[in-house]
């Protein structure tokens, strides 16, 4: 099977992280807002405040959080394709943008699937030279080989070997996330990172590529990093959850801990209003989110949240541990009932 | 096992629908008519282009003073000019001058304009916007009063007209190119391709070429007309290429004189002109619609 081909051994999570963020801070300088038609004055978009983050080799991490809530920026943080403007994102204990400079080792072992699959694939090329296009990048196996191995990676992804043939114009959502899939796993990659990668698609289609990313996942031992705003998804694929709100990662832990009994009150909010799994999440809150021009002082969740106290609005908390396996930010967590 | 489960219910079997390269290769000319009846006139033109020395019953800078301005007849088809020439024979020689004119010129148009329009499309910045403005500027004149400027400058004759129509397009084509530069540089699939630490040349090389190159041969096709326009315009204007060459315009010029009396000296390589013209467009149309995967649907 292609599976043991492409990783050597299924490692077990070691203490070496793969990634990790240490406060780490993203700020957009931003047009001020009702500024003159001629003024350059700027005002600072905290995207990203205060992250802090761990992965571990071989887990799953589910990155959830309504839109706006910094998501994709963290994931072009971890990429290497911005450079965080504070704190320290590592990769390997190295930075990570020393990482994606140094060669092209990086862009080995981190493959990424995005949201737009469509438009993450050049029209004018065939899958099979879509597919191809890391093999010989990456020097991955001899030309000669190289149409077995499309062909192998096409039918680990559920595509029929004449496939390699066609357009991305030719071929329908689901198949063209696959081809996506595929393209990311030609470079035998160790991590995995997928924006949305199963939202827009009909239910039926979404359970197929879920089970396909299960399987990758185990049968690879690869390492997940998974942004979506379904809790179902988060739940069915992911080991572990981080659950983001306003540019900070407010409650991380084991998904099923998290979920079944929520530490930080907007986790428990998103839970409440996911009473449904695999349902896109409906408003989870009633008040708006406040923006990320002018965060709320104290707790960023603090406007809206049911359980503020008054020191609420006075300490910013950072994310801090809760037990062995979980950590929230909040100065009065919720108990397990 | 769990890979056979996702086999088992993968979504719509590829194989089913035909693909779709074979399938316009096969129906293409049955589905467009009046494409494949201007591809065959086109076709013919070149054929007579090449060929011109066998198919054209006379020389065509043969003059014969007894048979001045003749009406069509079964000897001189499409009857003789003013000065005893063969018309149809001046108009298959004329299909020469034509398409070397049009396809050279456009070549030189589509080469500089790609130059001009990548560096463009690439630089950004100051270089980008000093590029532009110089376009803008060339822009701002009809091709033909450019193409006349560049003949005062060059001289006449056919290798002058080439230059001038040639330098006369570089605008237009410069300005599709960066467009289309501008378009795919900020494509998902580029940042993709540099997610996998390509180099910037190869993904220049890899992804943002062939997406321009396409639209610009599709613009290639279509402009050979607006060049050959151009130059029988030139020619027409008595400043193209020099008589008595058997030029379109300059043919369509030298019987404007005796129009009420012999019209068939202008008519014919008119019509020959327009004929061209016509098809040109509309396979330069057929091949844009038919070839381009972006217009292209399955299904
Ligand atoms: N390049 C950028 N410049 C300015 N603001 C940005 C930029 N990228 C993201 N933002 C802002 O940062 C915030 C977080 O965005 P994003 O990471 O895309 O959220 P999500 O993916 O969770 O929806 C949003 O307010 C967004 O407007
Ligand atoms: S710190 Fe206070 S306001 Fe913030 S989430 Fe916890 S209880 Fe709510
Ligand atoms: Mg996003």
């Amino acid at each position: 099977m292609i599976a043991q081909t492409l990783s050597e051994t299924k490692a077990p999570a070691s203490e070496q992280p793969i990634f990790e963020l240490i406060e780490v801070e993203q700020v957009f300088e931003v047009p001020k807002p009702g500024r003159s038609l001629f003024s350059r004055e700027t005002v600072g978009l905290r995207a990203l405040d205060g992250v802090r983050l761990t992965v571990r080799k071989g887990t799953s991490l589910a990155v959830v959080g309504e839109s706006g809530s910094g998501k994709s920026t963290l994931l072009r943080v971890l990429l290497g394709l911005d450079r965080p403007t504070g704190g320290r994102a590592l990769y390997h204990s190295k930075p990570i943008l020393e990482g994606r400079a140094s060669g092209i080792a990086f862009a080995r072992d981190v493959a990424m699937v995005y949201q737009d699959a469509r438009g993450s694939l050049d029209p004018r090329m065939t899958i099979g030279a879509l597919i191809a296009e890391p093999l010989r990048h990456f020097d991955i196996v001899p030309r000669q080989d190289e149409a077995a191995r499309v062909a192998q990676l096409l039918d680990r992804v559920g595509l029929p070997a004449d496939a390699a043939d066609r357009y991305p114009s030719g071929l329908s959502g689901g198949q063209v996330r696959r081809v996506a899939i595929a393209r990311a796993l030609a470079s035998e990659p160790s991590v995995l990172v997928a924006d949305e990668a199963v939202s827009g698609l009909d239910v039926s289609t979404q359970a197929q590529l879920l089970i396909l990313l299960q399987s990758l996942q185990r049968d690879m031992g690869l390492t997940l990093i998974f942004i979506t705003h379904d809790l179902g998804v988060a739940s069915f694929l992911c080991e572990e959850i981080a659950i983001m709100y306003l540019g900070r990662i407010v409650e991380t832990g084991p998904t099923d801990a998290v979920l079944g009994a929520p530490s930080h009150p907007y986790s428990a909010a998103l839970r409440a209003a996911a009473p449904q799994f695999f349902e896109p999440l409906s408003e989870p809150l009633p008040g708006e989110i406040p923006s990320p021009l002018n965060l709320p002082a104290g707790c960023r969740f603090s406007t809206r949240c049911p359980k503020a106290q008054d020191d609420c609005r006075l300490k910013d908390p950072q994310l801090g541990k809760l037990g062995p396996q979980r950590a929230v930010a909040c100065l009065h967590p919720l108990q397990p009932q | 096992m769990t890979v056979q489960i996702t086999k088992g219910v993968a979504d719509v079997p590829i194989a089913a629908t035909p693909s779709p390269a074979g399938k316009s290769r096969r129906s293409v000319f049955i589905r467009r008519p009046f494409f494949t009846a201007s591809l065959l006139i086109a076709a013919a033109y070149v054929l007579a282009a090449i060929f011109a020395p066998y198919v054209a019953p006379f020389d065509p800078v043969k003059q014969d003073f007894n048979v001045m301005m003749k009406a069509p007849s079964v000897v001189h088809w499409l009857g003789t000019d003013s000065y005893g020439q063969d018309i149809l024979s001046r108009v298959i020689f004329g299909a020469r001058y034509a398409l070397i004119i049009g396809i050279f010129s456009v070549m030189i148009g589509a080469v500089g304009g790609l130059i001009i329009g990548l560096a463009a499309g690439l630089s950004g910045g100051w270089a980008e916007w000093g590029l532009m403005r110089l376009i803008d500027a060339i822009l701002a004149l009809p091709s033909l009063i450019l193409a006349v400027a560049f003949i005062a400058i060059l001289g006449q004759g056919v290798d002058k007209v080439v230059i001038a129509v040639g330098l006369s397009m570089i605008g237009p084509f410069a300005r599709t190119v960066r467009s289309d530069v501008m378009q795919v540089r900020v494509q998902l699939f580029i940042e993709a391709a540099q997610l996998m630490s390509i180099s910037y040349l190869r993904v220049v090389l890899r992804h943002v070429l062939p997406n321009v190159i396409f639209p610009l041969a599709v613009q290639v096709t279509i402009r050979v007309s607006e060049a050959i326009l151009v130059s029988s315009s030139l020619s027409f204007l008595g400043i193209g290429v020099t008589p008595p060459t058997p030029d379109w315009g300059l043919m369509i010029a030298e019987g404007r004189d005796f129009v009420s009396f012999a019209p068939w000296m202008s008519a014919m390589p008119g019509f020959a002109l327009a004929l061209l013209l016509i098809a040109l467009s509309i396979v330069g149309d057929g091949v844009r619609e038919e070839f381009d995967p972006k217009l292209r649907r399955d299904s």
